[in-house]
């Protein structure tokens, strides 16, 4: 077990060894970020611009201007929308190679509450031009993500998170950016899920297979660009759908997948996340109870959108 | 540096007038833009791209020159026309200022222009991706410096603050900001909308170097940018007295021209102006 913002420093660390023109960035939650790991070994290339993101973004900016890789890390929340125009007009119009780490995403963080819980960060990002957007599911995804992000040319936003989590991709799959996994296989129905739901997806196959149901299930690390080939095959080939982020159900991987399908295949579509409202405190567990994000909630969405469409 | 650099203060003046006619032909043309702004500048960044920029216009993206960020991206007619006659591009694509497929789009884009180091536009974001420019040259040992071009009405962004109190934090001696003090913004007076003063007072607070100097006069501009005499572990704020619309008697002074273009007979009236003030000496 262990969180995906930890990996996040680690690969920073190890980027950083690596090569000279990696940079990194935070707004005084370096210690949260885990980006304090990369301060630490490479103090000369580390900037903590304070609690002000709108500067960090654009420091960011100025770096990669220059020719720097910089990863700008501070908490979802203030990652997106706090600085939603200095990203859309700093880094993603013109196309810097800004790397911009948000922490503490969805309703995992917490105890801290609504105003800590990013749920719209997908959303915001992947209606910029010149984005990508990756969400990965487990601490060594988020290793191979943070590596990919820096090989990548342009701007990147990487979703991490707090708590700590199992490992759910197979070690040795590939991360190729804009290419999903397929985790099961499956002709029934389709579950595909972004970042840490990877788990309770895979886990309400399980519950489904027992009731009779054969699911295929299917990962997005990238939301953008969004993996159409393989979703627009999973829906032709299994007829429904189920997508399962710890995001709003507005403007996210259900929102992608939405658009996607309504253009190519439209079939039966759940989409299971938090249901455009915002979070509250509580423990990690109890909020992932509380708003469905689990595999017992999972598995009978998926039931009830196969009753209602195919009854 | 080229043979014919730098240039002297007549020849200096005599650009700076070339370019308030192009200034005021490329916004009448497109119908729309931000005049007051533009003129405001002229011999501020006449005097950086003639006499203080180590620049290439061969070589726009040469990796060791200087790096300039006009953080009041709306005075982009200025950047363009001085970017033109320093030789980044032809004068002749001054014509396509705001017009469909031109690459000189109503703010300036890093990746249309040959020239421009920062896609600006959105007021308050350019000290910051100054400071990130500077600290890059720190981290090459690199001895070229970075210059933000900031509005006054645009101090009025937090972000300006958060920017400034950061290269004054890492001690940013390569970094210098220029503000365009025409004391005029959208809505009127600075001081009546949101006061800014004392705005010396309040960069020196942050933690800067402050001179001052008269916008419009070349000597006392090369003197505060001289780079010699530049602060070693502090970034520079030159404070520029300068007259929104300068050189164009109806548009001097006038928060009314901040973004409306001229007539084609308020045109003629303003060079027929610039012509005048040509004759006395003036600007």
């Amino acid at each position: 077990m262990k969180a995906t913002r930890e990996a996040y420093g680690e690969a920073l660390v190890e980027l950083g060894r690596q090569d000279v023109r990696i940079v990194a960035l935070d707004a005084d939650l370096s210690k949260s970020t885990y980006s304090a790991k990369f301060a630490q070994q490479y103090p000369e290339r580390f900037f903590n611009l304070g609690v002000a993101e709108a500067n960090l973004i654009g420091v960011a900016a100025g770096l990669a201007a220059c020719g720097k890789i910089p990863f700008a890390s501070t908490f979802a929340v203030f990652a997106t929308g706090r600085v939603y125009d200095q990203i859309r007009n700093s880094v993603a119009y013109p196309a810097l190679n800004v790397k911009i780490a948000g922490s503490h995403s969805g309703i995992t963080v917490g105890e801290d509450g609504a105003s800590h819980q990013a749920l719209e960060d997908l959303a915001l990002m992947r209606a910029l031009p010149n984005m990508t957007v990756l969400c990965p599911a487990d601490a060594p995804e988020a290793r191979k993500a943070t590596l990919a992000a820096a090989a990548w040319p342009g701007p990147v936003y990487l979703r991490l998170g707090r708590s700590k989590v199992p490992q759910v991709i197979p070690e040795e799959v590939p991360f190729q950016i804009g290419k999903g996994i397929l985790l099961r296989a499956g002709g029934d129905l389709t579950l595909i899920s972004t970042g840490i739901m990877a788990g309770p997806a895979l886990e309400a196959a399980e519950i489904l297979r027992g009731r009779g149901l054969d699911p295929r299930v299917i990962h997005l690390h990238t939301v953008k660009p969004l993996d159409r080939e393989l979703v627009v095959a999973a829906a032709r080939e299994t007829g429904a759908v189920i997508t399962v982020e710890e995001h709003n159900i507005i403007g996210g991987l259900g929102g992608a997948v939405a658009e996607v399908l309504g253009e190519e295949c439209p079939v039966p579509l759940g989409r299971v996340g938090v249901p455009d409202c915002f979070g509250q405190s509580g423990k990690p567990g109890e909020l992932l109870e509380y708003y469905g994000l689990t595999a017992q909630h999972i598995a009978a969405r998926a039931e009830g959108l196969l009753s209602k469409f195919r009854a | 540096m080229e043979a014919d650099l730098p240039r002297s203060i007549h020849q200096l003046q005599q650009q700076a007038r070339e370019v308030r006619r192009d200034i005021l032909k490329m916004i009448a043309a497109a119908g729309s833009g931000h005049p007051g702004g533009s003129l405001s500048l002229v011999e501020l960044l006449v005097a950086l791209y003639f006499n203080i920029l180590r620049v290439k216009p061969e070589d726009p993206r040469w990796p060791h020159r200087d790096r300039l960020v006009l953080s009041k991206g709306h005075a982009a007619p200025a950047l363009y026309a001085v970017l033109a006659v320093r030789g980044f591009f032809p004068r002749s694509k001054l014509e396509g200022l705001r017009r469909l497929g031109s690459e000189l789009q109503g703010h300036p884009d890093m990746n249309k222009v040959p020239g421009v180091d920062m896609s600006t536009g959105s007021l308050g974001q350019g000290l910051s991706v100054a400071t990130g420019m500077a600290l890059a040259a720190r981290l090459d040992r690199a001895d070229w410096r970075v210059y933000a071009i900031l509005g006054d009405g645009e101090c009025q962004e937090g972000q300006i603050w958060e920017a400034a109190m950061a290269a004054a934090h890492y001690r940013l001696g390569n970094l210098t900001a220029i503000l365009d003090w025409n004391g005029l913004q959208i809505d009127g007076p600075t001081e009546r909308v949101i006061s800014l003063d004392p705005l010396a007072a309040k960069w020196e607070a942050f933690g800067w170097q402050v001179r001052r100097v008269d916008g419009h006069n070349f000597p006392e501009i090369l003197e505060a940018l001289d780079r010699k005499a530049a602060p070693a572990d502090k970034p520079l704020m030159v404070i520029a007295r300068t007259v929104k619309g300068k050189g164009v008697s109806f548009m001097e002074n006038r928060s009314e021209w901040h973004g409306v273009a001229p007539s084609p007979q308020e045109l003629e009236e303003a060079l027929g102006d610039l012509e005048n003030g040509a004759k006395e000496g003036a600007c």
